[in-house]
């Protein structure tokens, strides 16, 4: 297969095409511009449509418009972008339309800052909009696994019909990686039988729709949506456990973090002590299976982040109080350094082993 | 007996909610007969709004998708886009066109978005129960402007069809109006050339609709309708303002 080098976000985009997505509504921020951009370029000649919007609101309502009228349909922003677009992405939920949301995250909170960041967790992992609704998001860490888990979210999202989150870090926009294009794997979906395009003045009318104003109608709605979470949670959930039998400390960490406390595993290995890590591919849902089988003679988890501790959260739900959970972060567009990690898993065992 | 009366099949059949002497109901008919008249009700996708015309998608007898407050613009846009040759219109009133919605109507006029928009001009929010709308008159009253609406505290009343038809992609644009059955008349007409506009594919089209709110204007049907052309009617003037060159 042929390697490339390119750019996260240029990767992003091409995988979204390879994957079939013809229609993307955008607005530029940074770090993600170079999304925009390569759709710009390359949908024209394909057939398909390119949008700049006037706002990630209006951006987000196009994605809706497309995605029930049955595209495939993508659009990016970052941080500051993205909250503007939760209006729109608990309405996609709500009225069950597939598509991919993408957000290189930066740093924030406000207009923050534009380095790399994850501070997007509780945004990305707790809806994020109004209202009781969750979507799959995927944390990549490599340029290839971007390119797989953009082509493997738009099929999520049209097997589930719902909104699939990309969360990449801006170090995952911005970095160039060989990469190659593997064929998408397809999934046996179902046909989108509820899409408007028109009658045809052969069928009763298609209606997209989240509005439920009887509450006896509402309550089986979001009943229905929570049970295809459940499905969800059950058969989407994605991890990976690195050097976890017998460690010292099992560092929790996604994204490009999970390298770098790689790195630390490394270091720490040479110091005699071992350092293991569970990395989250989908944080929602959230692998809290990884956690199950661990040894209790586990020192601590220690939940390593570009934010000031969202995901830790989740890691001391799954800890569950039966090891302790340590959190190490760095914020606002500053990175946690390997040396930095193994110094604080050396805290943790009480200056050393 | 001969037929000499028929509701358009471009309407389903469930009841309207409307008030009693809302033209709301006028104006679906309106639209409806358009459609099935113009032989594009079996590829139309309508895009109801947030407001007393939310519950649209259940009225029109086409495809139909129910938008955020003020965001009906950029969904018909999505839609457009994926489905060029569809008719796609939206139906809002003037709080989601012309508050919360003013930059998605804008920018869709900006783009010569090829949709149509039915524009209810009733100078009053209805749904949420009678505050002001950005097209509430000077001195008129609302739950939110007590005292009347005064220039020097909200400002004076925007004119959505006059602003919309400064900019090069809006190909057509008419206020209309439905207090009278000569008005309804020149209303369907309007509406049917808007619609005519989108399938020739010459861009953006809207028609606004100066209509009544007896419920929350707080008089009955007939008062309101000469409230309506002693009052509106002056500020917001009537006839057509931008239209297709070759025309």
């Amino acid at each position: 297969m042929e390697k490339l080098l390119m750019k996260g976000n240029e990767a992003v985009g091409a995988a979204a095409i390879k994957a079939g997505c013809r229609h993307f509504f955008g607005y530029p921020i940074t770090p993600q511009n170079e999304i925009p951009e390569y759709m710009a370029k390359e949908l024209p000649p394909l057939g398909g449509t390119f949008v700049q919007a006037e706002s990630e609101i209006a951006a987000i309502n196009m994605v809706y418009g497309a995605a029930g009228a049955g595209a495939r349909v993508m659009t990016s922003s970052s941080s500051p972008g993205i909250a503007l677009k939760q209006e729109g992405i608990s309405y996609i939920a709500a009225s069950e339309l597939p598509c991919v949301i993408v957000n290189m995250m930066r740093s924030s909170p406000g207009l923050g800052g534009i380095q790399p960041a994850q501070a997007d967790y509780f945004m990305a992992t707790r809806g994020g909009g109004n209202g009781d609704y969750y979507m799959p998001v995927y944390a990549p860490a490599s340029i290839q696994e971007t390119v797989e888990l953009v082509m493997e979210a738009f099929e999520v999202a049209d097997f589930y019909c719902t909104p699939v989150m990309i969360l990449g870090d801006g170090m995952i926009g911005q970095m160039m990686e060989s990469v190659e294009f593997p064929e998408p794997k397809k999934r046996n979906l179902p046909a989108k039988d509820w899409a408007t395009v028109g009658t045809g003045g052969k069928r009763k009318p298609n209606i997209i729709n989240s509005l439920r104003i009887e509450p006896d109608v509402l309550e089986p709605h979001i009943q229905k949506l929570l049970d295809k979470y459940e499905v969800i949670k059950k058969d989407e959930t994605l991890y990976e456990k690195v050097n976890c039998e017998d460690a010292d400390v099992i560092a929790v960490a996604y994204g490009t973090i999970s390298r770098v406390v790689r790195n630390a595993i490394k270091k720490c290995e040479e110091e005699g002590i071992k350092l293991g890590l569970i990395r989250p591919i989908t944080l929602w849902p959230f692998p809290f299976a990884a956690f199950e089988e661990i040894s209790p003679n586990t020192k601590a988890f220690l939940s390593v982040e570009m934010s000031a501790g969202q995901m830790v959260d989740d890691v001391k739900i799954a800890a569950n109080g039966r090891i302790p959970v340590e959190f190490y972060g760095r914020y606002g567009g500053n990175v946690p350094k390997p040396d930095e990690v193994v110094a604080k898993v050396k805290d943790i065992l009480g200056g050393g082993k | 007996m001969s037929l000499v009366f028929e509701k358009t099949k471009g309407l389903t059949d469930v009841p309207f909610h409307y008030c009693p002497g809302c033209t709301h109901g006028i104006v679906h008919r309106l639209v409806a007969e358009n459609l099935v008249e113009l032989g594009v009700l079996g590829s139309t996708i309508g895009v109801a709004p947030v407001g007393c015309a939310v519950f649209a998608y259940n009225y029109f007898n086409c495809d139909m998708q129910e938008a955020a407050h003020g965001r009906a613009p950029a969904v018909a846009t999505g839609i457009k886009r994926v489905h060029p040759d569809n008719v796609v219109f939206t139906y809002q009133g003037d709080g989601d066109l012309a508050a919360i919605g003013t930059a998605e109507t804008v920018h869709a006029a900006v783009r010569g978005e090829n949709i149509t928009i039915i524009f209810i001009n009733n100078a009053i929010y209805g749904m949420t129960g009678g505050q002001m709308a950005p097209t509430t008159l000077i001195g008129q009253k609302a739950t939110t402007a007590p005292y009347g609406r005064q220039k020097e505290v909200q400002g004076s009343p925007i004119r959505v069809s006059e602003m919309l038809a400064t900019l090069e992609g809006a190909a057509f644009i008419e206020r209309v109006s439905v207090d009278s059955p000569g008005n309804v008349r020149k209303a369907k007409k309007a509406i049917k050339k808007a619609f005519e506009c989108q399938i020739q594919k010459k861009g953006f089209s809207m028609v606004e609709v100066l209509s009544t709110c007896p419920t929350n204007w707080g008089m009955t049907p007939v008062d309101s309708l000469t409230w309506l052309e002693e009052n509106m009617m002056p500020y917001y003037p009537l006839g057509n303002i931008r239209t297709p060159e070759e025309d």
